[in-house]
């Protein structure tokens, strides 16, 4: 591995450090009697309200419809996530260090699985809210979910959902990124290197 | 034929006399000009805020309403001397204290001026201060919450008028008689008014950091009537000033008999000196009665202390405490302007408006040009005070209030209008006429060393033919008037809650970002308050039976209770537990005596019921919170005295 490819993969593993401070995801809602809006922030540890109180309001609203209250304690990807952030500092690091591309190659494959699977993960979470409903709700109109977009904006009822990646989100995309074009990188100078072997032998 | 043709030229000559009257007259006066450019000055478009809070006084309504400047629109009306059902003021367990006096609990006060708390002499936005004329009492209201907070009361007080107008940091805030009393209180005939009764002007120090009253000091004075206050500025803090009337000392047809002398008295006081004799320990301790009420932020509860004594000065044995400026016919307002330097009057009989200067006061009186000394209290000569006085202003010159740029308007009550006079000259410039019989006017900052003279608000105690008819009972009214040009105005008119008696207005930047918009439940110190739907319970206390409930969108915990019997008292602790801005809920019970609880988010309050008949009672939510709010209910079951029907409570059990 070279230098250029050494710096960007350092760079794309220390980027997991910010997932500690910053949120990977938020959801927002806008309504008539939410002119401000009303939001939550996932986190990789914690589900937490856009501004004091949002998750207790959010919770309360949720239950004319029967869903579920968003209880962060009671899931476990929130207690897991750190550990797998932490994972990718050292593999990162390891990357570095022992200089081998098989390794960066299993560390950008393993990027970008665990984001997928996260996204899938969302996505389920999302659907297990929106649909499995409390058959006692007091507002029931048949055949109406309330999962959430995954990505973009929805209009649920009174309110306008939008789901998009917050900072830690990107951080996560831009680590990707990096470590792809340090794996492009190295994969292109070599390529290099070898075609210009020949030549140098018949020189 | 011929008496009729008479009759016809009587007719005639009736007609052209009473058209050559109006030609005379001039048009009949109906409403100035009020054009398109006016409606624009006032627009504020939905959804926009206003640029000033205006706090008017409630005057007979007891109260304070807050309205927005310059649309005039309603936003609050804080309830204050007088007990408020809509939201449970002074019914409910939390706030019956604040209404506590020395007469027991009042349901109602007459209250008349407005003052915003001021830092180096400008409104600050802290607090909001009201007087209660009735039984003397001083209240304040917190500006982070726009509510009650605290109340003095003013022992050796009758008629709390002048009050309560502050000192430039709020070191103080004073007040005195109205109404001469026996001081202390004293079973004596009436007749005796000149021997027995006497005036008090007070201190109430203001602590700077909470805000917190006390009766610092009183100065015991002739039994004059002492009508208003203003206190001092730059150069002449450290001075208050206090009209008077009724020199003459009349105890009966004070119209007549308090109006006789063409001179009363502006009495000054310098309470620096005050602060120095008692100091001195010239201060007497004096056995009084009075009650100092003070609500909580974090438990929401106010606590009622009863006070004993009170620090009383005698101008007698402390000379240089006060002087008396003698001016024209019983002065009702006294208005020190922007400077410090001059202090208007308004001699509500006088054809003149008076100003005195403070740098000429302290001459006289480094210069002893005395006329004669009243109980210890030197009397000034007038010429040795004056500044000038305002020619033929108008009838019944009352209020005087300064934009800053070097003009004072006066209020004028019998020719009903505001007249602008321009200071040094003395010269009338402007005036403009108002609907009708106004009191008080209000720039906003008019009464500090920084007014924002943009506006000037007139107050008026008639409305006649300006609304549609309501009856006997028509609204008093505001009139909003631009002073920015050379020509006063008029840009809007609205009725107004009471008597708009005095009011302060501020920029709304001073206050808006600092609105409270939740408590939150973790600093609620309640003792009794219920912060989760699972700790609310149920517990009898031998007759007493305490309910801890919570409220949130759409249900109470529990809504259903028994075991309750006759002769039960049972209080409902009701908490909010919801931690939304305007989500606020209601509560009553079927026969409350006890009006409702209007509960904020986060917030406990306490309604006593005692059930007086045998059945199942529905209570409910009274503030509509939400989709569901219709079904936010429950009952409550009363058994007869003795019924061994046990004590339970539940939500969402059975069916
Ligand atoms: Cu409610």
């Amino acid at each position: 591995m070279h230098t250029t490819s050494k710096l960007l993969v350092l760079v794309a593993s220390l980027l997991f450090v910010a997932l500690y401070f910053v949120p990977l995801w938020q959801i927002t809602m806008l309504a008539p009697q939410y002119p401000e809006g009303i939001g939550l922030y996932i986190w990789i540890n914690e589900i937490s309200g856009m501004r004091p109180n949002n998750l207790e309001s959010m919770n309360i609203l949720n239950h004319y419809i029967g869903m579920k209250a968003i209880v962060p304690e009671s899931i476990p990807e929130l207690r897991i996530m750190p550990y797998i952030a932490g994972f990718f500092i050292l593999s990162g690091l390891v990357v570095v260090l022992r200089k081998k591309r098989s390794l960066l190659t299993a560390w950008l494959i393993l990027l970008v699985v665990t984001g997928s699977v996260g996204l899938v993960d969302y996505y389920l979470w999302g659907y297990d809210y929106g649909h499995n409903l409390d058959p006692n709700a007091a507002i029931k109109i048949p055949g109406m979910a309330y999962q959430p977009p995954l990505i973009g904006t929805k209009q649920i009822l009174n309110f306008r959902a939008t789901s998009l990646p917050h900072l830690g989100g990107y951080l996560y995309l831009a680590s990707i990124l990096l470590a792809a074009v340090a794996w492009y990188l190295d994969v292109k100078r070599d390529t290099r290197a070898n075609s210009q072997q020949p030549a140098s032998a018949i020189g | 034929m011929k008496t009729r043709r008479i009759s016809n030229v009587g007719w005639s000559v009736v007609v052209l006399l009473l058209a050559g009257a109006f030609i005379w007259m001039g048009c009949p006066e109906k409403p100035a000009l009020v054009t398109g450019e006016a409606a624009q000055a006032v627009y504020v478009p939905p959804g926009s805020y206003d640029e000033f809070y205006a706090f008017l006084s409630g005057g007979f309504s007891g109260q304070v309403s807050v309205y927005g400047l310059p649309s005039g629109r309603l936003l609050k009306i804080i309830p204050v001397f007088a007990v408020n059902a809509e939201n449970g003021y002074g019914f409910s367990e939390e706030t019956k204290p604040m209404l506590n006096t020395s007469s027991g609990f009042l349901p109602w006060d007459d209250s008349h001026h407005t003052v915003l708390s001021q830092t180096n002499g400008e409104a600050d936005g802290k607090w909001l201060f009201i007087n209660a004329n009735n039984t003397p009492r001083v209240a304040r209201i917190d500006l982070a919450t726009f509510e009650t907070v605290e109340m003095i009361e003013i022992p050796n007080s009758a008629g709390n008028h002048a009050s309560p107008f502050t000192t430039e940091n709020s070191e103080y805030i004073v007040a005195s008689t109205r109404f001469g009393v026996p001081i202390p209180q004293a079973d004596v005939p009436i007749s005796t008014y000149k021997q027995n009764f006497r005036g008090t002007i007070s201190f109430i120090g203001v602590d700077p950091k909470n805000g917190k009253m006390n009766v610092a000091f009183q100065i015991v004075v002739p039994g004059y009537n002492y009508d208003l206050a203003s206190a001092g500025k730059g150069p002449s803090h450290g001075w208050a000033f206090f009209t008077s009337y009724n020199t003459e000392e009349a105890h009966t047809l004070l119209e007549v008999r308090a109006s006789r002398n063409d001179k009363d008295f502006i009495a000054a006081v310098n309470w620096k000196v005050a602060e120095q004799y008692l100091k001195e320990g010239k201060g007497k301790k004096m056995a009084a009665e009075y009650y100092n009420n003070y609500r909580d932020h974090a438990t929401r509860i106010t606590t009622s202390e009863k006070r004993t004594s009170v620090t009383v000065l005698d101008p007698n044995a402390c000379p240089g405490l006060i002087y008396f400026l003698p001016t024209p016919k019983s002065p009702h307002g006294v208005d020190v302007d922007p400077t410090g330097e001059y202090i208007a009057a308004g001699g509500k009989l006088a054809a003149v408006i008076p100003v005195h200067s403070f740098s000429k006061m302290l001459k006289a009186i480094e210069n002893k040009e005395f006329e004669t000394t009243i109980n210890g209290i030197p009397v000034l000569k007038y010429e040795a005070t004056i500044a000038g006085e305002v020619q033929n202003p108008g009838l019944g010159p009352l209020h005087t209030e300064f934009d800053g740029k070097g003009y004072a308007y006066t209020s004028h009550f019998i020719s009903s209008e505001v007249v602008k006079w321009k200071i040094g000259t003395w010269e009338v410039v402007d005036r403009i006429p108002t609907y009708y019989s106004l009191g008080h006017i209000m720039i906003p900052g008019g009464n500090t060393r920084k007014p924002w003279g943009k506006y000037v608000v007139a107050m008026n105690k008639i409305t006649k033919d300006r609304y549609l008819p309501t009856g006997p009972e028509l609204a008093h009214a505001a009139q909003l008037i631009d002073i920015t040009g050379d020509r006063m105005r008029l840009l809007l008119d609205f009725p107004t809650v009471g008597e708009p008696h005095y009011a302060q207005a501020i920029p709304a930047e001073k206050i808006m970002d600092k609105s409270v918009q939740i408590y939150k439940l973790e600093e609620n110190k309640h003792p009794r308050a219920t912060k989760k739907a699972e700790q609310a319970r149920v517990v009898r206390e031998g007759n007493i039976v305490r309910i801890y409930m919570t409220a949130v969108r759409s249900h109470f915990t529990p809504d259903n209770i028994e075991g309750i019997r006759i002769g039960d008292k049972v209080y409902f602790h009701v908490t909010n537990i919801e931690q939304e801005w305007d989500i606020p809920h209601g509560f009553t019970v079927k026969g409350s005596q006890n009006a409702e609880l209007l509960l904020m988010a986060g917030e406990t309050g306490t309604l006593v019921w005692e059930p007086k008949k045998v059945g199942v009672f529905p209570f409910y939510c009274t503030d509509f919170c939400s989709a569901l709010h219709q079904e936010m209910q429950g009952y409550i079951r009363v058994s007869p005295a003795g019924s061994t029907v046990p004590l339970s409570f539940s939500t969402g059990k059975g069916e």
